[in-house]
């Protein structure tokens, strides 16, 4: 502050600048600067050559998950490493994780639009398609995990012949529904957010076919004041439909563990310590996917290093609550005088599974805490490298939860040391595969931009001057 | 301006997109309901057979005893089916030269097995125990129908999850006297509920109902 010791001694751009933080879109003098940068992707006719690389990489891991589960279907579930005592391996491992990453999505869509966060506009596309992808994967590994997946239909409520019902007080149930919900709303608001981007594309479409299928994917929009005025209802409902599911879906997913009553999963933090988690994990993916995107498309002045910056913010702050959690573990694992809660932590961080603990200590309640810095905030490889830390840290706190808690169980004499097949690690490279693969068809046909929202934030959308409505974060 | 509208005429696809959206469950309920069930799928089943037996002239005009052959199922989980020797105990005099005997006579001859055709086949996960029923006056016929009739034995019940605990749960018509279970046409002189709701308390029958106890 000892710089500007005397207000009325600065010049007026000075003055702006130390109130209002940068501008949300840069180097974009006009609305159609924003149109020409997002469309004129899906309109090349080449990828960078980086993108072809990333392609082949995507679609090889995609082939090895299919060969996995086509040996998993026609062997069967002994494939994996799980067994008594570890009956939930890699599995829910990576089941959890997934639905984690999908959460950033959600946030940011829904509950940043709903507190007028604008900064939003340029990473919600992105990340509510990965939202999609996420769950998609996620929701891969419960059904390949059955056993006998031809009748996976029996887990629906549908009359059978077997009378036999779904069990409606087990969490796993709860699970499907939560997930489920979550997929479908967070599908709805992304198509339906994409449905004037989608127009545009149809509008400067050059060939028959684009403008077909961009045409029946954008319903028909018209751009008239009547279809904005609903648009913005719908999308305001939508919003607070699926705000309250940023909640709800990952403590369903914790009550898995939560209900059940082995030490260390039977505990009353579990929803809000997953729901951190998930934002956590969600936002590092966010961040892992936009810096190469970002460069890779030429997005540099729509995704600015404001909103970068702002990402680490809401890493570090999340990873801190994450770290609270585990802190509150210890402390309520000694303070409850439990003896087998007491055991199974002291067992996490020092018995067989030492190495995974301090891996995910290290990397989710460490790591983040170089964004203290504004240096680090800013520095690009190191936010690349962090967030993908924070990823690998948020995969081992769902092996943490499940291995350590279930290795070494009520009954000494059934205690086991549980090691995935390398089925198990190439069918969790495999979802990696099909995650990238969608992520890549993603970037390369649909808008990856809100476009018609990041105008709104521009100063061109507000003639009369900003209000500071839209600028604050 | 190109833009592709959607042309008029869909306007007329969305009144039935609604019928799609009421009738598509129902159709997915009727075909999981029905469409997959055993009953459909299963019975009336009756595989050609490597000779061709009959129930009806043994157990049926013969009056032969069902447990003359399916020696065990008063004794374990499984009826078991007679070996050749069962057969040639009086086939070794009876129609000697047959030609329908031919495979019979090879198998006595090689002590290769007859390869039957299972007709009534459970799911591995199910756990089906013949000498648990049978001993508590669970007759023979409430499962397979009237073998004795049959010149090719069928699947008459589908044998279904369902079936099973309508059983389970109320079994007082499906009793009858332990020592009149393998009489294929044993009927009651009072009514069957009312027997069956003595014998229930006699035999001390409790189905149970529970999942281990088909699923081990």
């Amino acid at each position: 502050m000892a710089k500007y010791a005397n207000v009325n001694e600065l010049s007026d751009s000075q003055l702006d600048n130390l109130l209002e933080p940068p501008a949300l879109v840069q180097n974009a003098e006009t609305f159609h600067d924003i149109t020409e940068s997002v469309c004129s992707i899906a309109e090349a006719d080449r990828m960078p050559r980086s993108w072809y690389v990333l392609f082949t990489l995507a679609l090889c891991f995609l082939g090895v998950l299919g060969a996995m589960i086509f040996h998993l279907f026609t062997t069967g579930v002994g494939v994996w490493g799980n067994n008594q005592p570890v009956a939930w391996g890699f599995p829910i491992v990576n089941f959890v994780f997934w639905v984690g990453i999908g959460h950033a999505g959600t946030l940011i869509s829904a509950v940043l639009y709903l507190f007028r966060q604008g900064w939003r506009t340029g990473i919600n596309r992105f990340s509510e398609a990965m939202t999609i992808f996420a769950v998609c994967c996620a929701g891969l590994f419960p059904a390949i995990h059955v056993g006998r997946v031809w009748v996976i239909y029996w887990v629906f409520p549908i009359p059978n012949q077997m009378d036999m019902w779904p069990n409606f007080r087990s969490p796993l149930l709860w699970d499907v529904f939560a997930v489920g919900t979550y997929f479908t709303v967070s599908l709805l608001f992304w198509y339906m957010g994409m449905v004037p981007d989608l127009a545009t594309q149809r509008d400067r479409a050059k060939t028959k076919l684009r403008q077909f299928l961009y045409g029946i994917f954008a319903l028909g929009w018209n751009g008239s004041n009547r279809h904005w005025h609903r648009y913005e209802r719908a999308y305001l409902l939508l919003a607070a439909l699926a705000t309250p599911l940023v909640l709800s879906v990952h403590s369903v997913v914790s009550f898995d563990f939560a209900v059940a009553q082995i030490p260390g999963w039977h505990t009353t933090i579990f929803p809000p310590y997953f729901v951190a988690g998930a934002i956590f994990s969600g936002f590092a993916m966010v961040l892992t996917l936009s810096i190469p995107a970002r460069a890779l498309f030429g997005f540099k002045h729509i995704i600015t290093m404001r909103h970068i910056e702002l990402m680490c913010k809401v890493i570090m702050c999340t990873g801190m609550l994450v770290g609270y959690a585990y802190a509150m573990e210890f402390f309520m694992a000694w303070y409850s005088g439990n003896r087998y809660e007491g055991f199974t932590f002291v067992n996490r961080a020092f018995g067989p599974y030492a190495w995974a603990y301090w891996t995910m200590v290290s990397c989710n309640v460490i790591s983040p805490q170089i964004f203290w810095f504004k240096r680090a905030r800013r520095c690009i490889p190191l936010i690349f490298v962090i967030s993908i830390f924070v990823n690998i840290g948020m995969w081992f706190e769902r092996f943490v939860i499940t291995v350590t808690s279930l290795n070494r169980d009520f009954l000494p004499s059934s205690w086991n040391y549980f090691s995935p097949t390398i089925v198990d690690i190439l069918t969790l490279a495999g979802s990696f595969g099909l995650f990238f693969t969608l992520f890549l068809l993603f970037c390369r046909w649909l808008p990856q931009v809100a476009i018609s929202e990041v105008k709104n934030v521009m100063p061109s959308a507000h003639p009369h001057g900003n209000h500071g409505e839209v600028n604050h974060d | 301006m190109s833009q592709y509208h959607f042309p008029r005429w869909s306007n007329k696809i969305r009144p039935l997109l609604a019928v799609v959206a009421l009738a598509g469950p129902v159709y997915l309920t009727g075909i999981v309901l029905y469409g997959a069930s055993p009953e459909t799928l299963n019975v009336g089943y009756a595989p050609e057979q490597p000779v061709p037996f009959s129930h009806k002239l043994h157990a049926g005009d013969l009056k032969m005893d069902c447990r003359y052959c399916h020696t065990t199922v008063e004794e374990s989980a499984q009826a078991s089916i007679p070996p050749t020797k069962t057969c040639m105990n009086c086939h070794d005099r009876i129609h000697t030269e047959s030609p329908r005997l031919e495979k019979v006579r090879e198998s006595a001859k090689t002590g290769q097995s007859i390869p039957w055709v299972r007709v009534h086949d459970l799911p591995d996960y199910a756990y089906f125990d013949h000498s648990a029923h049978v001993t508590k006056g669970v007759s023979c016929v409430e499962c397979h129908g009237r073998v004795d009739q049959m010149d090719v034995v069928e699947q008459v019940a589908p044998l279904s999850m369902g079936w099973c605990l309508d059983c389970h749960r109320s079994p007082e018509s499906h009793l009858r006297p332990v020592d009149e279970v393998t009489n294929m046409s044993w009927t009651s002189e009072i009514d069957r509920e009312e027997l069956g709701a003595k014998l229930r308390e006699v035999n001390n029958i409790h189905p149970r109902q529970d999942c281990s106890t088909c699923h081990r």
